[in-house]
């Protein structure tokens, strides 16, 4: 069962520049302009860093996606009064980090129909990551984005 | 052999037309051998020219495709026999691959002769398919699973072995090499001890067949499994050798054509070995590209080729010191050339991932031996497994091609 939040686990949410001051236009400008694998898997590397991590005591099954490869972990909250959504992502793997932070980017501070209908491998493609979506890379980060939208659907006012 | 082939890299190289891409514009370094090995020109001619000429059913026409297609399949069991060091080619039986062998030994031995109490002895260095056909055939028969520990070097703990044999023990099965860590298990030792409690044995040979000459007689095991994709193969197609004796007492496993004898409502009688085990058309195909594998690897010293992986893992070895936080898991003092590791402060996803980026196919995960990672306290591992078309050079520059992922990741 997922534990209440803390008022620290609350300041995370709050804090997390994923979808307030990083936006999506900022990582398309910078994909734009990193023109080798290098450059952009190092910033793809650099925006999971700069996602706050999810707390150990929030690591539960409940909030894992199990990829064969590495972990990915969930947790959100609901702004009631906006009615948007803010997710932390988190994983094991530092590419998977950064490609979560391109999630959290799309997702963060959106309106709840808006995360449920997004085009996530649309996105990715753009940003040419398409592969890491792939059913067969095992990484978890599919699971969790049909996860996270399956989550916005269910808590769109009926 | 009167024309035995001189091993060279360059010239073996050429026999590969697989190896010669570019993956994300950089030279294609296949590393992921202990997955799948590549396969010569040889095999491919051999498949295609079958279909070309003598595609046909076998052991069932009355007409010259049938014969020579049988004739083809039929000589392939006898050149199985002859690479295992099995006494007659009825000893050998076609199965899908390594993973149907050890299903079939289960479900038809271990389900037909376990009884409640009975115990099965497996390695903690079992890839899942040496683990759960077994615990399948446990659960039917009341029988029970045990674990026989594996060392902090990633070899099989031969006092706890021995400690755990007794009379209620029915079946030893372990594995010859172990796939994620490329332990050589002295497994005609076991084999003895396990005889002498009166167990069967159950040898996985999967990954040793490609690296280490092996001999059934020799190693006086039961059953010995080996896939044909790991020996430069195709995929589809893996062999069983059974001894006569117990291949004959055991009931058939699946049931169709080409398996019977006589088939009647009141009552079917069963084919004579191997053919009581192989229901169905078989791979024909596949068999003879098998055998064509057989033929290219035989046309060498295998010695020679040996050598030359021993020298690339030795290489491995020597620059893997260079890299700071490298932990080798898996450092048995007898192994084939399997690099497993792990690095300190990286997840061996991320380095998958960027190594492939520069060229490099490795395989990254828990390599399907989920209970041997728990043992070393690790999510998994980065596995780079050489072939004989392996150059030292490839060595060197996925040492090169390491440390800028490792710094990367930091």
């Amino acid at each position: 069962m997922a534990l209440p939040y803390s008022e620290q686990d609350l300041a995370l949410f709050r804090d997390n520049p994923l979808g307030s001051h990083t936006t999506l236009d900022d990582i398309r400008e910078n994909f734009d302009f990193l023109d080798d694998w290098e450059s952009r898997y190092s910033y793809v590397i650099d925006l999971g860093k700069q996602a706050p991590r999810i707390p150990e005591a929030h690591r539960t099954d409940d909030h894992l996606v199990h990829g064969c490869q590495s972990q990915v972990w969930f947790i959100y909250h609901l702004d009631a009064g906006k009615g948007t959504l803010q997710v932390l992502v988190d994983s094991d793997a530092v590419i998977v980090r950064g490609l979560a932070a391109v999630v959290m980017t799309a997702f963060n501070n959106q309106p709840l129909a808006h995360i449920a209908r997004f085009d996530m491998e649309a996105l990715f493609a753009e940003l040419d990551l398409v592969r890491h979506l792939s059913p067969t890379r095992g990484n978890g980060l599919r699971a969790m984005v049909k996860r996270i939208q399956a989550t916005a659907a269910a808590l769109l006012p009926a | 052999m009167s024309t035995q082939r001189i091993f060279d890299v360059a010239s073996v190289r050429q026999d590969f037309p697989i190896l010669h891409q570019s993956v994300h514009g950089k030279p294609l370094v296949y590393f992921d051998n202990a997955a799948t090995a590549q396969k010569p020109m040889a095999v491919l001619a051999a498949m295609q020219a079958y279909y070309e000429s003598i595609n046909s059913n076998v052991h069932r026409g009355a007409h010259t495709l049938s014969d020579t297609a049988t004739a083809a399949f039929e000589n392939v069991r006898q050149q199985v026999a002859r690479f295992l060091g099995a006494r007659e080619a009825a000893e050998i039986i076609w199965v899908r691959g390594t993973t149907e062998a050890i299903n079939l030994v289960a479900q038809s031995y271990g389900r037909s002769q376990l009884k409640p109490g009975d115990e099965i002895l497996v390695s903690q260095l079992e890839h899942h398919s040496n683990i759960v056909p077994w615990q399948m055939v446990a659960a039917q028969t009341g029988a029970s699973v045990i674990p026989i520990p594996v060392n902090a070097q990633g070899e099989i703990d031969q006092t706890a072995y021995a400690g755990l044999l007794s009379p209620r023990t029915r079946i030893l099965a372990v594995n010859h090499v172990s796939n994620a860590l490329g332990t050589i298990n002295p497994v005609k030792a076991m084999i003895a001890q396990a005889k002498a409690v009166g167990a069967i044995t159950v040898i996985d040979g999967a990954q040793a067949t490609p690296h280490v000459t092996v001999d059934v007689q020799d190693l006086d095991c039961d059953f010995y499994a080996f896939s044909g994709h790991k020996v430069y193969g195709p995929t589809g197609i893996g062999a069983l050798y059974g001894r006569r004796a117990i291949l004959e007492a055991i009931p058939p496993w699946q049931g169709g054509g080409e398996m019977i004898e006589r088939v009647s409502f009141e009552g079917t009688t069963f084919n004579h070995i191997p053919h009581k085990f192989e229901a169905g058309t078989p791979a024909i195909a596949e068999v003879i590209g098998l055998g064509a594998a057989l033929d290219y690897l035989q046309a060498f010293n295998t010695t020679d080729l040996h050598r030359h992986e021993q020298a690339l893992l030795r290489r491995a070895v020597e620059l893997s010191e260079g890299i700071e936080g490298f932990q080798a898991i898996g450092t048995a003092a007898n192994k084939v050339s399997v690099c497993s590791f792990v690095v300190e402060g990286t997840h061996p996803s991320d380095l998958g991932t960027l190594l492939d980026h520069q060229g490099f196919a490795v395989r990254t995960g828990h390599h399907c031996t989920q209970p041997l990672m728990a043992r070393f306290g690790v999510p998994g591992t980065v596995r780079a497994s050489f072939s004989f078309y392996n150059t030292l050079e490839e060595v060197d520059r996925f040492f090169v091609a390491l440390d800028k992922c490792i710094r990367m990741c930091r």
